[in-house]
């Protein structure tokens, strides 16, 4: 599989990787621009502008690019999160100048018209109250806004309702125009084609858009949190639920001795909550877990499941069950916390170890089955890592050891590090 | 512009094996070795659809039914079929599949029951010889059949402060009669899974699961004979058969608009779903229909329903239009998640994009543009295993021929404004329909 990488003159990062398998192409153009750039007044403001990167330009007007890529058999969508966001098509292999098209065009000409930023006022609200009616979303929300007082990972990529609100055309504008520039983006292609030709195409695209001003830094630094934080919220509903979320670092983190955390925190995951997958390729059941055993097995939960952000800046892993029917959330966290404290007492057996070891090699096929998969990958690595950190997951996961889960389990796992939610139904 | 020669290759009668094993079980498998993994998915005939007839008279408590009183029970049986077997418990089976990183599962539909592995190629026998035993051998042991009615009940609790799923039940209940299984959670209802009994689950095991008719399709990285061989290892010493399976009813037209409104309190949303009872895959006018829903509800950003109520009057995040098709006549759907305060002015455009579609015909352009997406978008449907496997399964069981992906341009292709206008006129009834609306501030009846 030839991976070809190239930055353009413009500062335009560029990876081109050949995948034969199939006749189709996916294009990616990803920004560093997600909650993570976002201050309060204007929370939501990435996710706000990737709807307004629909409503078109000049070139594209509103809905042309979403039908011209369906007439062509294609599909295409916009993703904002912590530290992206980022559009993509995938289509049929010699389609790929369209993509190209609509994603040079995008970067810079988007019309911000104030009409239209009216009528997407109600979209986004709606999309936030969709939420709102899942208990989860609203525990979720308090959770990470308790576990953050300083850094922006503490509020929800749909933003606050009040910023909803107030945000003005403005504000929407001037992000766009700071954010969105070569200078600040990745441009990930995987398909069928040749990997040379592709990249000489894309210059031509790219190469001529002026590079935008200096990305303002994100400065915030979440402070040590110095003990357990608890919120409660009440709401609708007849179950309970736990969700429990503990600091841990960046994806690139090593410690002291220049050992990598997040491959040890992933493997704890895998032997405590269940081997999640990734954001894409889906993932397996976690019954022979041990909160799964210790937890349902047993009838103090329904489900358990435990999730690790891949991020910029240092993320939260979080573990989130639903009570079983009479059991009060007392008798589920109990439980938890002594799962918890079996794993920072004693190492994990070599066993579960390899468990998680094979488990995360099957994750991985999954995840890079499709080309779409592969163009994704591409990017999604370059925006809190490198590709390589990619390329090596499996060796790095194959590096953990026993001591390592039981290290990461100690430094991170501590109650002081915890910020506990319960979502109590007003039955 | 980037030329390429496009090298399309659809599965077709060139590259599916496809062979009925002496026991009745047809199994159709195409390699892919693109990535190392593989995918199992099939299908037997034993569903909702059967509850009824085998309750209705037959409680084994003794207790009088009307038939009616084990909904969920087909869904309920496949739960505790997950959950361990004779010679697998609970513990075992999931340590043998999750320490492999594989997959399965089992659920239940209206009429059969679908289940399905995935894996690395390398464990496919595995994968079949779980999949064999989770199907033929349950165990019902009691206590993990309590802890499915635990499972279940906790989602119907859920579902009871869930605004969408409750439009959706509420929909189902309006747009058809209680005679027709598909007026009823296929899931149940506390009072009915409360009275399942470990027998009964048992009985209706032994009584509708067998090889007959059943499917299986095993896609990736194998080769097809040798996926075909392996699935014959695994189920070809399975026997049996089932009593004769009634088809579908028709679903009468709706005479009247059927209108119900919900309320749940403390919610931000209001969910909407408007409808009719379908065409089933086998009628004639289906293609032509699920043309109409493309031009309607999907094609873009949601087609027509997406361009007015969303992009034009900014009054909902989702808004498309959805055709099941099926065997029997499922539900053509436009589903909505509104402000509360936007309700009836969302209902208002869709009657109106309704009249326009029956009243018009859809211009060429827009005929062109929908057909060249639904032709177009085949090869990326069938870029993934599974994405084979469904539709490999989706041509066995509606007869679709295995030169079906290869006519199916032509088929869409040949479609018409005219026909697309005539279906509309046919189905979609501006006049009557079913309308259930779930509505945090609404008047409704409270849940």
């Amino acid at each position: 599989m030839t991976l070809l990488r190239t930055k353009l003159d413009n500062g335009l990062q560029v990876l081109i990787r050949e995948s034969h398998a199939a006749p189709v192409v996916s294009v990616w153009a990803w920004y560093r621009a997600g909650v993570r750039n976002e201050r309060q007044g204007m929370t939501g403001i990435s996710h706000w502008v990737e709807h307004m990167l629909f409503k078109g330009s000049e070139r594209w007007p509103e809905g042309a690019a979403d039908e011209a890529i369906a007439r062509d058999g294609g599909i295409s969508n916009g993703m904002t999160w912590y530290d992206f966001t980022t559009y993509f098509e995938t289509l049929p292999a010699h389609k790929i100048s369209l993509a190209l098209d609509i994603e040079s065009d995008r970067m810079r000409n988007v019309t911000f018209d104030p009409g239209e930023v009216e009528s997407e006022r109600t979209v986004i609200i709606s999309e936030r109250q969709g939420n709102e009616n899942s208990p989860l979303f609203l525990l979720g929300e308090e959770v990470s806004a308790a576990a953050y007082r300083v850094h922006p990972y503490g509020h929800e990529t749909l933003g606050h309702l009040c910023d909803l609100q107030t945000m003005t055309c403005d504000m929407l504008r001037d992000y766009y125009r700071t954010y969105y520039a070569p200078n600040n983006a990745i441009l990930a292609i995987a398909g069928d084609f040749n990997a040379g030709e592709i990249e000489r195409i894309t210059e031509r695209y790219f190469g001529k858009i002026k590079a935008g001003p200096d990305i303002p830094p994100v400065s915030a630094v979440e402070p040590p949190q110095r003990g357990e934080r608890r919120v409660v919220v009440e709401g609708a509903g007849q179950t309970d639920y736990l969700n429990v979320a503990f600091h841990m670092p960046a994806a690139r983190h090593e410690d002291e001795a220049g050992r990598p955390t997040y491959f040890a925190l992933t493997v704890l995951n895998a032997v405590l909550a269940g081997a999640s997958g990734f954001l894409v390729g889906g993932g397996v059941t976690n019954h022979t877990s041990r909160l799964y055993q210790a937890l349902v097995e047993k009838e103090f939960a329904i489900d358990v499941s435990g999730s690790l952000m891949t991020t910029v800046d240092p993320g939260l892993y979080q573990l989130t069950a639903t009570a079983w029917p009479g059991r009060t959330l007392e008798d589920v966290e109990a439980t938890l916390w002594a799962e918890i404290e079996r794993l920072q007492t004693s190492p994990v057996t070599q066993a579960e170890l390899e468990k998680a070891q094979h488990q995360a090699r099957a994750l991985f096929a999954y995840a890079s089955e499709s080309t779409t998969h592969q163009a994704f990958w591409l990017g999604y690595s370059e925006i809190f890592a490198d590709y390589e950190w990619f390329t090596h997951y499996l060796d790095n996961i194959a590096a953990v050891t026993t001591e390592d889960v039981q290290r990461v389990a100690q430094t991170y796992l501590r109650p002081q590090n915890r910020t506990t939610g319960w979502y109590l139904a007003r039955k | 512009m980037y030329k390429r020669k496009q090298t399309l290759s659809l599965p077709g009668p060139d590259d599916i094996v496809r062979q009925t094993l002496p026991n009745g079980i047809t199994v159709l498998a195409r390699e892919n070795f693109t990535s190392p993994t593989v995918v199992v998915s099939g299908y037997l005939h034993a569903g909702a659809a059967d509850v009824p007839a085998f309750t209705d008279g037959a409680s084994t408590d003794g207790a009088p039914t009307n038939g009616r009183d084990k909904i969920g029970l087909a869904g309920f049986t496949t739960d505790v079929l997950e959950r361990g077997t004779r010679a697998r418990s609970f513990a075992q089976l999931y340590e043998e599949i999750e320490s492999i990183a594989a997959s399965f599962g089992i659920n239940s539909g209206v009429q059969t029951t679908g289940f399905g592995a995935r894996g690395l190629a390398e464990h496919l026998p595995l994968l079949l010889g779980i999949l064999n035993d989770v199907l033929r051998n349950p165990a019902f042991e009691k206590n993990q059949v309590e802890k499915a009615r635990a499972e279940i009940l906790t989602d119907l609790q859920e579902r009871e402060t869930s605004p969408r799923r409750m439009a959706a039940l509420t929909f189902r209940a309006l747009a058809y009669p209680e005679e027709h299984p598909y007026h009823w959670s296929q899931t149940g209802y506390r009072e009915t899974i409360e009275r399942i009994t470990r027998d009964d689950l048992a009985q209706f095991h032994k009584t509708f699961f067998s090889p007959q008719d059943a499917v299986i399709v095993v896609t990736g990285a194998i080769k097809a004979p040798d996926a075909v061989q392996a699935v014959a290892a695994a189920f070809g010493d399975w026997q049996g058969s089932r009593p004769s399976q009634a088809g579908l009813p028709p679903a009468p037209p709706l005479t009247e608009r059927r209108e119900q409104r919900l309320t749940i309190e403390d919610k931000a949303q209001s969910d909407l779903i408007l409808g009719w009872p379908g065409p089933a895959r086998a009628d004639p006018d289906f293609i032509p229909c699920f043309v109409a829903n493309t031009v309607f509800g999907v094609f873009g950003m949601y087609g027509r329903l997406g361009k007015i109520v969303r992009t034009t009057n900014g009054l909902a995040y989702y808004v498309y239009s959805n055709i099941e098709g099926g065997k029997g006549p499922g539900p053509w759907r436009i589903i909505a998640g509104v402000n509360p305060a936007n309700v009836d002015k969302t209902v208002a455009l869709i009657l109106q994009e309704l009249h326009r579609l029956r009243d018009t015909r859809v211009t060429k352009d827009e005929l062109r543009d929908t057909q060249s997406f639904l032709t177009g978008s085949l090869p990326l449907q069938l870029e993934t295993n599974s994405g084979v496997a469904r539709a490999l399964l989706n041509i066995e069981r509606h007869g679709l021929g295995l030169d079906y992906l290869q006519r199916y341009t032509e088929m869409i292709m040949a479609v018409t404004a005219q026909q697309v206008q005539d279906v509309a006129q046919r189905w979609l009834d501006p006049e009557h329909y079913a309308l259930a609306i779930v509505d945090p501030t609404g008047s409704g009846d409270t849940v």
